[in-house]
């Protein structure tokens, strides 16, 4: 993974410097509440319904054993030892006290971490496929872009007061893993006829209020012209987005309003000035990023190795995890594991300290000493050996982290919030909880087989649920919960925005409706259909007639959350 | 007389920002004596005017206010001032550099409006050479905002070359 030189080094230290002298003007009442916030926010520092929540940036998910024992330090000793992984790869601590977060970030610092730009108007985690650099269906590994693109991002001196937050998202394979047309800037590398490396650029996605998919602003980038492409697509959001209205601000609405070729045709007027400057990429910096990713010193080993596959045979609950836990590596012998951080009756998402020290264990010993976040809130050890991953099952095991439910319907994405964030609508939790409680059987599980259910508290979105196959959105009406259902999103090359069934539920009719869905489902499938292809199939309307037979609906809960989609609080 | 920054230090500055008063016209205002920053409007309306006044000229532009509009005559300002209205309003760092970069102009940058110290150093970076500091900020404090990273990523005015066409090599000092 990427390491710091004395350059990267010094820029963190010196952030941490101006971090702590800003902290310490507000303290001295130098710098006033309402100046001091987009500077904590650009640092990570929310202040939420029970206090500050700290975000720090795992960039594009990437994580050194070391750098999550520091976490799981800090959890410790600056929070309740518990962080929570989010779907931009992040972690947040939901707990740091107020005046010591200056210290956490010099603590970052010295593992090479940092809160920089995890929240504010501005160019946010840049995030990828969490199966960078091993996944089978891969054209090249996407990493080495993301940290080019996380340097051009960390404190671009023209983008740091956008009209809205602004999310990039970058994927090489066959699979999109990283939802990147959900996001402002969506790349997929590519190649040429001849071979020669670079994007297919969209914009304009995003989710939130007014989920949209992004749509092609340039078929074929080349990658040298990466950077002065996105300055010049920053450069059009930041003069023409709109900032009379916060909700209508993200670049999603401006190229809504423009038009994608109008829009377009601005971004490459801007461009003609910028393209072949001094911001056009070198081969050799390419080559020096590039090394940073070099593969680690795989064995040449059998596959599929012939130990694995007799405890496959011998254990039934070890198969299973392999089953769903397990994925496929280019490298014969190795396989990449997700350990699963969606065990019934924990939050989606959040690890324990002791987890923490776990995994960066597991990762020592087993996968050369890194890990990756996803963002569906799991973590990834990439490179195990076939032969080692019975052992990573018994010790994950031991630590709640081998729930053999990724790719399940309790494999959820849930943000915090009611019970923490102070944006929320609704609590999200307790419906996580309510899932994982009504399907808490395997074997039912796997019967319903491959499913997406997400979770979003409001409006924002942090929860995805827009493109989960069962989306649920926490609602307030009348200072009551109720929550929306959506129907057909998807992640991948196919990505699709939900549909709303109708009226909202109250919390307890949730695992209800999801079980009313899911039979549908189940009655109506045939041998080989996934839920989304059964609904693709057979429409929207059986759902939604099951989901409403024999409730006396009141009339319907109309979404109430405007002035709760607040931006940062 | 007013004091602000401009060059890495702070001196005195006697240049008037004119606003328009409510009722009052591009066409119709009085132009003051002095040296006065005049709004885009009043510049457009009044060009011919104001360059046979055969004084220095300084323009301010608002944060939607293209520096497009100034294209044609960017040698004539001895100023031109960037309005800052709120300063999480990030339109003007665009405008700065449009202004160096695209237009050549060699005068002064001038950041006007909600000017803190926390924000200086992004904008320095995008050509601004001088701060009309908010009024009720210590600007003797603030000058260390323009210092705060010593190293930086990406090209802008101040550097334009971006970090990785000036990396110091791996082992070198």
């Amino acid at each position: 993974m990427y390491r710091y030189d004395s350059t990267d080094q010094q820029i963190i230290d010196q952030r941490v410097a101006q971090y702590r002298d800003q902290m310490a003007r507000h303290l001295a009442g130098e710098l006033s509440t309402d100046e001091l916030r987009p500077l904590r926010l650009q640092n990570g520092l929310y202040i939420q319904r029970h206090g500050p929540m700290l975000r720090i940036a795992i960039p594009y998910g990437m994580l050194s054993a070391a750098q999550l024992r520091k976490l799981a330090e800090i959890s410790r000793r600056y929070d309740r030892g518990v962080g929570h992984f989010t779907t931009r790869q992040n972690m947040q601590l939901n707990w740091p006290q107020f005046e010591e977060t200056p210290e956490i970030l010099a603590e970052l610092a010295s593992v090479e971490m940092h809160a920089v730009q995890t929240s504010g108007n501005c160019v946010r985690n840049i995030t990828t496929d969490q199966f960078a650099g091993v996944a089978p269906d891969e054209l090249t590994d996407p990493r080495p872009y993301c940290e080019l693109l996380r340097q051009w991002s960390t404190f671009h001196p023209e983008f740091a007061f956008l009209p809205r937050k602004f999310k990039i998202a970058v994927n090489a394979a066959a699979q999109d893993r990283a939802v990147i047309r959900a996001h402002d800037i969506g790349l997929d590398l590519v190649s040429d006829d001849r071979g020669e490396i670079g994007f297919r650029v969209f914009a304009g996605g995003g989710l939130g209020r007014t989920p949209i998919l992004g749509k092609q602003v340039r078929d074929f980038l080349p990658r040298r012209h990466l950077l002065s492409y996105l300055d010049a697509i920053l450069r059009v959001y930041n003069r023409y987005g709109r900032r009379d209205n916060m909700y209508k601000a993200r670049i999603k609405i401006l190229v809504q309003a423009l038009g994608i070729e109008e829009f377009a045709r601005q971004v490459e007027e801007e461009w003609s000035h910028l393209r072949d400057g001094p911001t056009t990429v070198p081969d050799e910096e390419f080559a020096r990023i590039a090394q940073h990713f070099a593969p680690p010193p795989w064995e040449t080993l059998p596959s599929p190795d012939p130990a694995h596959l007799t405890r496959i045979e011998a254990d039934r609950a070890f198969a299973s995890w392999v089953k769903r836990c397990v994925h496929a590596h280019r490298t014969p012998g190795y396989a990449a594991v997700t350990l699963s951080l969606k065990a019934s009756g924990t939050a989606p998402g959040d690890i324990t300290d002791g987890q923490m020290i776990a995994v960066a264990e597991l990762a020592e010993r087993f996968s050369f000493g890194e890990l990756r976040v996803t963002h569906e809130q799991n973590v990834v050890l990439a490179d195990v050996r076939q032969r080692d991953l019975y052992e990573v099952w018994q010790i994950a095991r031991s630590h709640r982290l081998a729930t053999a439910n990724i790719g399940l319907l309790t494999d959820m994405i849930c943000c915090p919030g009611g019970d923490l964030c102070a944006l929320a609508n609704a609590r999200s939790i307790p419906i996580a909880t309510a899932v994982q409680d009504r399907f808490d059987d395997l074997d039912y599980l796997y019967d319903i087989g491959d499913i997406s259910l997400n979770i979003s508290g409001c409006m924002n979105s942090c929860g995805h649920h827009h493109v989960a196959n069962i989306g649920i959105l926490g609602v307030d009406k009348n200072d009551e919960e109720w929550y929306q259902i959506t129907i057909g999103g998807q992640q991948g090359k196919e990505a699709a925005i939900g549909k709303v069934i109708g009226p909202s539920f109250y919390a307890q009719e949730v695992p209800e409706v999801i079980e009313a869905l899911i039979a549908v489902y189940l009655e109506q499938r045939t041998p080989s259909e996934r839920f989304i292809d059964t609904l693709q199939r057979i429409g929207i309307d059986p759902f939604k007639a099951r989901a409403y037979a024999g409730r006396d609906r009141r009339r319907p809960a109309r979404i109430d959350s405007r002035e709760k989609e607040v931006v940062n609080a | 007389m007013p004091r602000i920054i401009r060059n890495g230090s702070i001196v005195e500055d006697d240049w008037q920002v004119l606003t328009l008063a409510e009722g009052e016209t591009p066409a119709g205002v009085t132009l003051p004596a002095g040296r006065v920053l005049l709004p885009l409007s009043v510049w457009l309306a009044r060009r011919d005017e104001i360059i046979a006044g055969n004084r220095q000229i300084g323009v301010w532009l608002d944060s939607h206010e293209g520096p497009e509009a100034l294209a044609g005559d960017i040698d004539r300002f001895a100023v031109i001032a960037v309005n800052f209205p709120k300063f999480t309003d990030g339109r003007s760092y665009s405008s700065a550099r449009l202004l160096r970069e695209r237009y050549h102009f060699a005068g002064e940058i001038r950041a006007i409006g909600d000017v803190l110290q926390d924000q200086l150093f992004y904008m320095r970076r995008c050509g601004i050479d001088a701060y009309a500091l908010r009024a009720d900020k210590d600007i003797d404090r603030a000058l260390a905002g323009l210092s705060v990273f010593s190293e930086t990523y990406q090209a802008a005015v101040d550097q334009p070359y971006p970090l990785f066409r000036r990396r110091p090599a791996p082992g070198s000092a």
